[in-house]
């Protein structure tokens, strides 16, 4: 079973913490100027607004680079496929890759994914699935 | 050069060694009054310092140790290693501006027998980690090998590239005696024979080694270090670049994971400020947590183009007899690891004359933490 420290909600991102615990991916966006940021801030850097809205992400992007996060001596937790995934709308976000079998004899970089959420012993992560089909 | 000018006038340090068996604040402090005496300067006489905001030693607690009666300019860095050299800036500002008259910089810890950076971190030290630790993005190794990745698949390196620039700082640092590694070269086979850390892109011989020690600096005008007869390097340029959606560890959101943004602004400002090239650069002094981060900054700094790295190591161009001599104490990885400091100790040792691997008529040294730097010169 994987084991995984839950996020520490502050101030400026429990909006993306409360829409990941109901099944949403959300974008921090600007409600005068429409920019996306991520990770979030108090203030929109592109017209000091402090409009801060959310939309929500369509979940599809693809993986930049990847590693597997696995203990060099002490094998105390199942691997985990680490991705920075590329969103469509335009933003970054750190994330696991599920469902795929972490080997080192694959390339992932580039591959289409798409966001599910996995609740880990109460914890909720956003996380993304090889998309059906590869675009 | 005039002689309001900055300069290094005393460099100090302790043992490395992977347990000093004393307190961190007895390591600043040796450290401290060795570089104050180096220079040529008496304790009474320094009126500043500047450490790294991670540094444990507070300032007061350290001059009671010295004998430094008054401080009246206190600066500490920001973020972790990368801020190495900008403790240098940090100090050639003040003495330059009349701020103050003589800065010592220190930075000492018990990083191998006290805290490790290198274990997984236990609370989130700053609210970026949320976007990393809930992932198992908990360490150094895994959170900066998720950039290195990417670099390895755009350009086809796989880690034996990486081990090569280890050889070359093992074969360094087996001829120093100060490092941890002296008399300890290690093959390409020795590095591949290493232990994963995070497969398939660092070895446990691609890791700086985790070390207890101090360094201390002693930073002052020309004009006073020549009133004191000290061995004094001017310091030519000195920068620290910190970009909008840039972070220490997490380096995943600007344009092209595949360069080091950071250094390629630094070393175009610090060529500016020195009035010379990357041609002109004698000996780089380039921190290396992991041994990948050389490569992103060998290319930065303009040393070779994108993508080249790995050929320019393959080719000598930094090891002995070659173009760009680099790390010439054996680096972080084979000296130790005193955050990156213990590199500036050795650039001024290369203009001074008086490095273990000293390299011939060096006019110019780079000295590099990544997203500050400084070019010491002749």
């Amino acid at each position: 079973m994987t084991t995984v420290r839950p996020p520490i909600s502050d101030f400026d991102d429990a909006f993306f913490w409360e829409g990941i615990n109901s099944h949403q991916l959300l974008i921090q966006q600007c409600g005068d100027c429409s920019v996306l940021r991520h990770p979030p801030t108090p203030i929109c850097a592109s017209c000091g607004s402090m409009n801060n809205q959310a939309t929500e992400s369509a979940g599809k992007g693809s993986i930049l680079t990847w590693i597997i996060s696995q203990h060099p001596t002490e094998p105390d937790e199942e691997p985990r496929i680490v991705i920075l995934v590329q969103l469509d709308e335009g933003t970054r976000i750190v994330s696991n890759l599920v469902d795929v079998a972490p080997t080192h004899d694959q390339v992932l970089n580039d591959k289409r994914v798409e966001v599910c959420f996995v609740d880990y012993d109460g914890t909720v992560l956003p996380q993304f699935r090889l998309a059906e089909v590869q675009s | 050069m005039s002689g309001k000018r900055a300069v290094i006038a005393g460099i100090g340090h302790t043992e490395f060694s992977q347990n000093s068996g004393r307190s961190t604040m007895q390591l600043a402090a040796e450290a401290s009054l060795a570089s104050i005496r180096d220079a040529g300067f008496s304790p009474n006489e320094v009126d500043g310092t500047v450490t790294f905001s991670m540094d444990t030693n507070d300032e007061l607690a350290l001059i009671r140790s010295l004998g430094v009666p008054m401080l009246r300019f206190c600066a500490r860095t920001r973020g972790g290693g990368g801020g190495a050299s900008a403790t240098v800036q940090l100090a050639a500002a003040a003495v330059e501006s009349g701020q103050a008259d003589a800065v010592l910089v220190y930075r000492a810890f018990n990083e191998r027998s006290g805290h490790r950076f290198g274990q997984p971190v236990q609370a989130n030290p700053d609210p970026a980690w949320n976007w990393a630790s809930p992932f198992s993005l908990n360490t150094p190794a895994k959170v900066y090998s998720l950039t290195f990745q990417r670099y390895m698949y755009e350009f086809g390196l796989t880690n034996e590239d990486f081990g090569r620039y280890t050889v070359v700082a093992r074969d360094w640092a087996s001829t120093n005696p100060n490092a941890q590694f002296f008399e300890r070269p290690i093959t390409l086979q020795d590095h591949q024979d290493s232990r994963w850390i995070v497969e398939p892109i660092l070895r446990k011989l691609d890791c700086c080694l985790e070390s207890d020690g101090g360094v201390a600096l002693l930073i002052t005008t020309a004009e006073r270090a020549a009133d004191h007869g000290s061995d004094a390097v001017p310091i030519l340029g000195s920068s620290a670049i910190q970009l909008e959606g840039g972070h220490e560890m997490f380096a995943y959101y600007h344009d092209d994971l595949c360069e080091y943004p950071e250094g390629r602004i630094l070393g175009e400002q610090l060529y500016r400020q020195a009035g010379i090239t990357a041609a002109d650069i004698d000996v780089a002094m380039i921190y290396e947590n992991f041994s990948p981060i050389v490569f992103l900054q060998l290319e930065a700094f303009g040393f070779c183009g994108r993508g080249e790295a790995s050929d320019f190591i393959k080719d000598g161009h930094i090891g002995r007899g070659g173009s760009l001599p680099t790390n010439t104490n054996g680096g972080l990885l084979g000296e130790g690891y005193i955050h990156g400091m213990n590199n500036i100790v050795e650039g001024v040792r290369q203009l001074r004359g008086t490095s273990s691997n000293q390299i011939s008529g060096a006019e110019h040294v780079l000295v590099s933490a990544g997203r500050s730097g400084i070019i010491l010169g002749r």
